[in-house]
């Protein structure tokens, strides 16, 4: 593909317009218009577009959205609810808040498509609790459709009726987990729960649900605007679309970038990030959240933007949340933060998960403060194999996945801080 | 001492218990149009425990007996759900919250010097509240603004790309 065309804009199309963030703003440059297409159509029409798009979660999992939708039971005499997923806490990812930030009308607008497509009575914006802004501007964009008639009874005519609430979460990263997100809204502990069932057959209040990231439902409006057609045309052939990218670390210009599947990692670090600050290298690169598998920079260099290319590498897309790491950086003490973090985070339910991950992190506190043992290294591989596929969600692969693949293509960083059996460490 | 004193006295004396605490008429008002609207009481828990924290700076015991009778649960599920939470404090914070994030990207752009210079300005440790209560301290994890780091989030004001003298200047210039 010639990637020195400009990239087609999706989800930051009308970002940097005057007052886009406002209602007027928004509505200046179309918008609302999906929304008026979307409550001619028939719902399960609505779904259809979706998927036909091939919009996939943005959320980390990369399934396609409307898929997921069509798993809602027909029929069903329950309530149906919609949670936007607005936890955005694994480290590196900060897009979410962008999208909230700048374009709280485009990222409602699709979330209330989302709500007509499964016929949800009531909607829930499940965000975290230390965003300050972003939650400001998703308050103020609800009371404002509530006021114009979008959000409420009888929506423009069509006889559909929603609700839509902000429900503020207050500091634990398991809460973006779906079904930890579902606990928490219903008042408990975020503690998730073991599917099957999914939430969208049994979710929130024992209704079915369907969770999707903030990303997911913004790219709907574009879809619907524009034909599913239009959206299917970009990106590869199975990642289909573009993505945003929040980058982090030591390049000139760290920000969050829209690019089309598929783009190469490398142009993404050279020509919108404009490459590494002075006098650092790259050495390696997690491309979809901390708890992605960590690619070494040869190989990252390789590597195209599409869920199938980083996969295929030897990592995952995830969120987007793109981690930079220069040649300055010591990979046991990043592996350190992640442990901490990871074991911090574990809501306590699993075994493995509450013993495997605070052990794990102290393991690799003495690593990498110079006080290893001599058999940390394979303690460590062990605890990675009993945290993977043992337990109700994927929290302890996370800390799993971070750990083999640092192992993996930086031992010898870790070997040095080991000591030998006659007590040496053998990096010298 | 004192007010356990009071407080039995004045139950002893009137046979009345202590009238149950309530929240501002807004919050009380805020919060009855939630649990018209939310499916259950119960799930209106959060919101509820933030209304209180908004208005008292933290969730006292007392505080978690009328979110339990506001949700129809008990006080020992309040706990549960006030201790699980990172953002709900059981005792007083400072004025200033300081919270510094001390995760990896974070850290790869300077977190460890911006908490090292935080914390020797303010003279505090991580959990810590100074005496006068003026600020309280927390090293806490991804705040989500990764891109821009590293960061402070003050209260709820995001400073950004922040270098150790600047964090000194935001922290110096508060009232
Ligand atoms: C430990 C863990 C943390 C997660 N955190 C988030 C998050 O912060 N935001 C998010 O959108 N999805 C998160 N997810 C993914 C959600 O479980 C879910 O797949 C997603 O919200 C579905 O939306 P999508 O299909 O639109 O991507 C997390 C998953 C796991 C296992
Ligand atoms: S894996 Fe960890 S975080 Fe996930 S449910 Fe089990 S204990 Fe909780
Ligand atoms: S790592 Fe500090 S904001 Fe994400």
């Amino acid at each position: 593909m010639d990637w020195s065309e400009a990239v087609t804009r999706v989800l930051f199309e009308h970002r940097d317009e005057k007052d886009v963030h406002t209602f007027e703003g928004w509505k200046a440059v179309g918008g609302f218009s999906a929304l008026e297409k979307a409550l001619k159509m028939k719902p399960e029409e609505v779904v259809e577009e979706v998927k036909a798009a091939g919009l996939r979660g943005r959320g980390g999992a990369g399934f396609p959205t409307g898929v997921k939708w069509g798993f809602i039971p027909k029929n069903t005499d329950k309530p149906i609810y919609l949670c936007v997923n607005a936890d955005e806490s694994e480290p590196g990812t900060c897009k979410d808040r962008v999208l909230m930030e700048d374009l709280p009308f485009m990222c409602l607008e699709g979330a209330i498509i989302a709500a007509y497509a499964i016929k949800a009575s009531m909607a829930f914006w499940y965000i975290r609790g230390e965003f300050d802004l972003p939650e400001r501007r998703m308050r103020a964009a609800i009371e404002t459709l509530r006021e114009k008639g979008l959000i409420g009874k009888n929506i423009l005519g069509s006889g559909w009726d929603l609700d839509f609430v902000i429900h503020r979460g207050a500091g634990a990263y398991i809460c973006g987990e779906e079904t930890g997100l579902i606990s928490s809204l219903e008042g408990d502990k975020g503690q998730p729960k073991i599917k099957p069932p999914f939430p969208a057959i049994k979710g929130a209040f024992g209704c079915p649900t369907i969770v999707n990231n903030v990303e997911s439902l913004a790219a709907v409006p574009w879809i619907m605007r524009n034909g599913a057609s239009a959206y299917a045309k970009l990106g590869t052939e199975k990642s289909n679309g573009t993505k945003l990218f929040s980058v982090s670390g030591q390049v000139n210009r760290p920000g969050v970038y829209e690019v089309e599947m598929g783009y190469p990692l490398r142009d993404l670090l050279e020509n919108e990030c404009g490459g590494m600050k002075r006098g650092r290298a790259l050495k390696a690169v997690i491309p979809g959240g901390s708890s992605m598998p960590v690619l070494p920079a040869e190989v990252a260099l390789q590597t195209n933007l599409d869920y199938e290319s980083v996969q295929a590498a030897g990592s995952m897309l995830g969120s987007g949340g793109m981690i930079v790491i220069d040649d300055s950086q010591s990979m046991p003490e990043l592996l350190k933060i992640l442990g901490r973090f990871y074991s911090h985070e574990s809501c306590g339910q699993c075994t493995p998960c509450r013993e495997g991950t605070p052990w794990g992190s102290r393991v690799l506190d003495r690593v990498a403060d110079g006080a290893a043992r001599p058999d940390d290294l394979e303690t460590l591989e062990r605890i990675a194999r009993f945290l993977s596929g043992t337990t109700i969600c994927l929290l302890a692969d996370s800390l799993a996945m971070p750990i083999r693949s640092f192992f993996q293509h930086f031992r010898e960083e870790f070997e040095a801080l080991v000591p030998t059996e006659a007590g040496e460490k053998s990096g010298g | 001492m004192t007010s356990q004193d009071g407080k039995m006295s004045e139950s002893t004396k009137t046979g009345v218990a202590t009238p149950a605490l309530k929240l501002s008429a807004d919050a009380e008002a805020r919060i009855d149009d939630l649990q018209s609207r939310y499916p259950t009481k119960k799930a209106t828990l959060l919101p509820v425990l933030w209304e209180i924290q908004n208005s008292e700076g933290w969730i006292s015991t007392e505080w978690m007996e009328y979110a339990a009778r506001r949700c129809d649960v008990t006080p020992s599920h309040v706990l549960s759900v006030v201790t699980f939470y990172t953002m709900f404090h059981q005792q007083p914070v400072g004025k200033y919250h300081v919270q510094v994030c001390r995760n990896i990207c974070c850290h790869m752009v300077g977190a460890p010097d911006l908490i090292e210079a935080v914390e020797s300005r303010l003279g505090l440790k991580h959990g810590e509240v100074s005496e006068d209560g003026k600020f309280s301290l927390e090293h806490v994890e991804c705040l989500a603004a990764c891109s821009w780091g590293p960061v402070m989030q003050i209260n709820r004001t995001m400073h950004e790309n922040l270098t150790p003298e600047a964090a000194v200047k935001v922290l110096d210039g508060l009232e």
